[in-house]
């Protein structure tokens, strides 16, 4: 009986352009917020935060931004690493050589420069498709990684191009500890995240997903196709350059242009698989996954397979196990994790009856 | 007594259109016009270049020659997003909806034109953008009102049937409020109580919202019954232009079209 609509008349539109329409939705999220931001710091421990949850919430960010990109505008990329780091690099420098630039804006003016190098790369979108829009963001994964450790001036002349996090001084507070990077981490991703649903249930995004549908459609009822590619390109990069900063500061701490090389970018990319293409929830869901998997293998590794297998072979097999987990997806499941809850819930919805 | 009325000027005029694919002529020097507020319905045999010359008037392809006068305005070079900000909308021979979206939110894009407030306002919710979004979503609502389509509004199209999607593609080109509208084959496929359901939404087109309509369409019966003037291609050119009731008398078209298909 708890999950029940019944006397939930929608009357304005308003109401029913909500994010969430169901108010036990409604409230099942803001107790999720709440136990993140108050009962979590509380009951976390050091490896919860620095270990699972800062990487998943930077993650499932990352994973919004790919999600932009080739979810919702049908713009395939194997450059989300590139954005990343385009961000965290523009982050360090301002911060770096602007005399008192706080952190926060630091940040968010590395994602600006992100989202303007997003559209220079996305410039040849405009005049191909499909898979050779795919060369363009593989173009820039290679090119800034290039970028980055060639030229000491990135990194302040430091050695093989590595950074470092600035102080983590929000307002004044000290967030250097585990609990306030998780807290950082989950105010910026909280943002962020109510941002992209707002954004996607825009014109704007319905307009992407017009051009990832049916572009010749999408210009014949007047949708300008070149502004709306190069909007995907910008946001997606500046939330993948905000992504990467975390990544650096809030997670790593210190960090070299090898961190966001191209396997970042897959990594990124089977996270808006498993999760689900077009979906917010999605990206927290296919992040989930991409950080606790490999903690549950080794777990079961350890316990029941303890001597069997060694650890280089784990790698190996956790790889294999992993990769048919993706090809099953694709297969079974195009829709990733976020389907599948949706399935559920609506069993939920008017369960005991079939439909 | 009889006092011949001097026409309205068209709304559209083609003035010697062709166009070729390569070695293959779609279209040899068509001139036709429609009337503001007529149905005009395209005529002919398979191939005879009826979607090719809707696809030259809203842009989608560019002629070899001729041009095309729209609302007082000569147009060489059309792009789609010019016809469509001129008021020109369509449907396709092979539905072109955007298939992972639901109902409203086709309807919707069709009303992109209309929308004023910035992608930054709806992003943030801000300034003219929570009326706005109201707004718009009344008027696809009237659309969706209009079409019948109620219990669909929130189902992804692709997972409707046919006739039902024929008929969002529709609603997606009326919620632009055209001027002009362009329907290729909006009934092909459909059986004759789908077809009469069609008809009548097409008919209640012209009629409530003023709109001029050019419909190509192989169903002689539904031509001859919805139409206010009717042309016949064949193999590019045009071999007939009238009423209805002087088409159909015309021995070329008989021959040509009429007689091969009944
Ligand atoms: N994009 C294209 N590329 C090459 N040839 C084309 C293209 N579009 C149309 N044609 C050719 O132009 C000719 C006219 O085609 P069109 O689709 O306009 O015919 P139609 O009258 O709409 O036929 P139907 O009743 O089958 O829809 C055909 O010979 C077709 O093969
Ligand atoms: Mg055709």
């Amino acid at each position: 009986m708890l999950y029940r609509e019944a006397g939930q008349f929608i009357s304005h539109y308003r109401a029913d352009q909500r994010l969430f329409r169901l108010r036990q939705d409604r409230i099942g999220f803001y107790l999720l917020l709440a136990s993140a931001f108050v009962l979590v710091p509380y009951c976390g421990n050091d490896y919860w935060f620095s270990a699972i949850l800062i990487p998943f919430l930077v993650l499932s960010l990352a994973g919004m931004g790919l999600n932009f990109l080739t979810g919702y505008a049908g713009q395939l990329s194997l450059g989300s690493a590139a954005f990343m780091a385009v961000g965290a690099f523009s982050a360090y420098n301002f911060n770096l050589r602007v005399e008192g630039l706080p952190f926060l804006l630091s940040i968010l003016l590395g994602g600006v420069v992100a989202g303007l190098t997003g559209v220079i790369f996305g410039l040849p979108s405009l005049k191909i498709k499909g898979f050779y829009v795919l060369v363009s963001t593989l173009a820039a994964q290679f090119f800034v990684q290039w970028v980055f450790t060639n030229f000491a001036w990135f990194s302040n002349d430091s050695s093989s191009g590595v950074i470092t996090a600035p102080p983590l001084q929000v307002f004044g507070l000290d967030l250097s500890s585990p609990a306030g990077r998780y807290l950082l981490t989950l105010t910026i991703v909280t943002a962020l995240g109510l941002l992209a649903a707002n954004i996607v249930r825009s014109e704007l995004g319905r307009n992407w997903m017009a051009v990832r549908d049916m572009d010749t459609a999408a210009a014949v009822i007047g949708i300008a196709i070149p502004k709306t590619k190069l909007l995907a390109f910008a946001i997606s990069s500046f939330y993948l350059g905000i992504a990467g900063s975390l990544w650096a500061f809030t997670y790593l701490g210190t960090v070299e242009p090898h961190g966001f090389d191209i396997n970042r970018s897959f990594q990124i990319l089977f996270i808006i698989i498993i999760g689900g293409m077009g979906s917010i929830l999605g990206n927290f869901l296919g992040a989930a996954f991409i950080v606790l998997f490999p903690v549950l293998m080794s777990h079961i590794a350890n316990g029941l397979l303890a001597g069997v297998i060694d650890a280089g072979h784990l790698e190996n097999f956790q790889k294999i196990v992993f990769g048919m987990l993706i090809i099953g997806f694709l297969i079974k499941e195009p829709n990733g994790l976020a389907s599948i809850w949706q399935t559920f819930r609506q069993q939920l919805r008017v369960w005991p009856l079939r439909y | 007594m009889n006092t011949t009325q001097p026409l309205p000027p068209p709304l559209l005029q083609l003035e010697h259109i062709s166009l070729s694919f390569k070695a293959v002529k779609a279209i040899t020097n068509i001139s036709f016009a429609v009337q503001p507020g007529e149905i005009c319905a395209l005529i002919g045999p398979n191939g005879a270049g009826k979607s090719s010359l809707l696809n030259v008037i809203n842009g989608v392809y560019r002629p070899d020659e001729g041009a095309i006068s729209y609302n007082g305005e000569t147009l060489h070079i059309m792009q789609p997003q010019h016809a469509a900000e001129r008021g020109i909308a369509r449907t396709f021979q092979n539905i072109a909806l955007f298939k992972g979206m639901t109902v409203l939110d086709n309807v919707l894009t069709g009303r992109n034109l209309h929308v004023h407030s910035s992608w930054l306002e709806q992003v943030f919710n801000l300034g003219r953008a929570p009326q706005e979004a109201v707004r718009q979503r009344k008027k696809a609502e009237e659309i969706i009102d209009f079409l019948d389509i109620q219990p669909w509004r929130n189902s992804v199209v692709g997972n409707l049937p046919y006739g039902l999607q024929k008929r969002v593609e529709l609603g997606r080109a009326l919620a632009a409020e055209p001027k002009l509208l362009l329907l290729d084959e909006p009934m092909a496929g459909m059986n004759a109580e789908e077809k009469q359901e069609m008809s009548r939404f097409i008919l209640a087109t012209q009629r409530e919202f003023t709109t001029t309509i050019v419909l190509i369409e192989h169903d002689i019966g539904v031509v001859m019954t919805l139409s206010n003037h009717v042309v016949v291609l064949d193999y590019g050119k045009k071999i007939g232009d009238g009423k209805p009731e002087e088409v159909r008398q015309n021995p070329q078209v008989i021959a040509a079209y009429l007689g091969t298909k009944h």
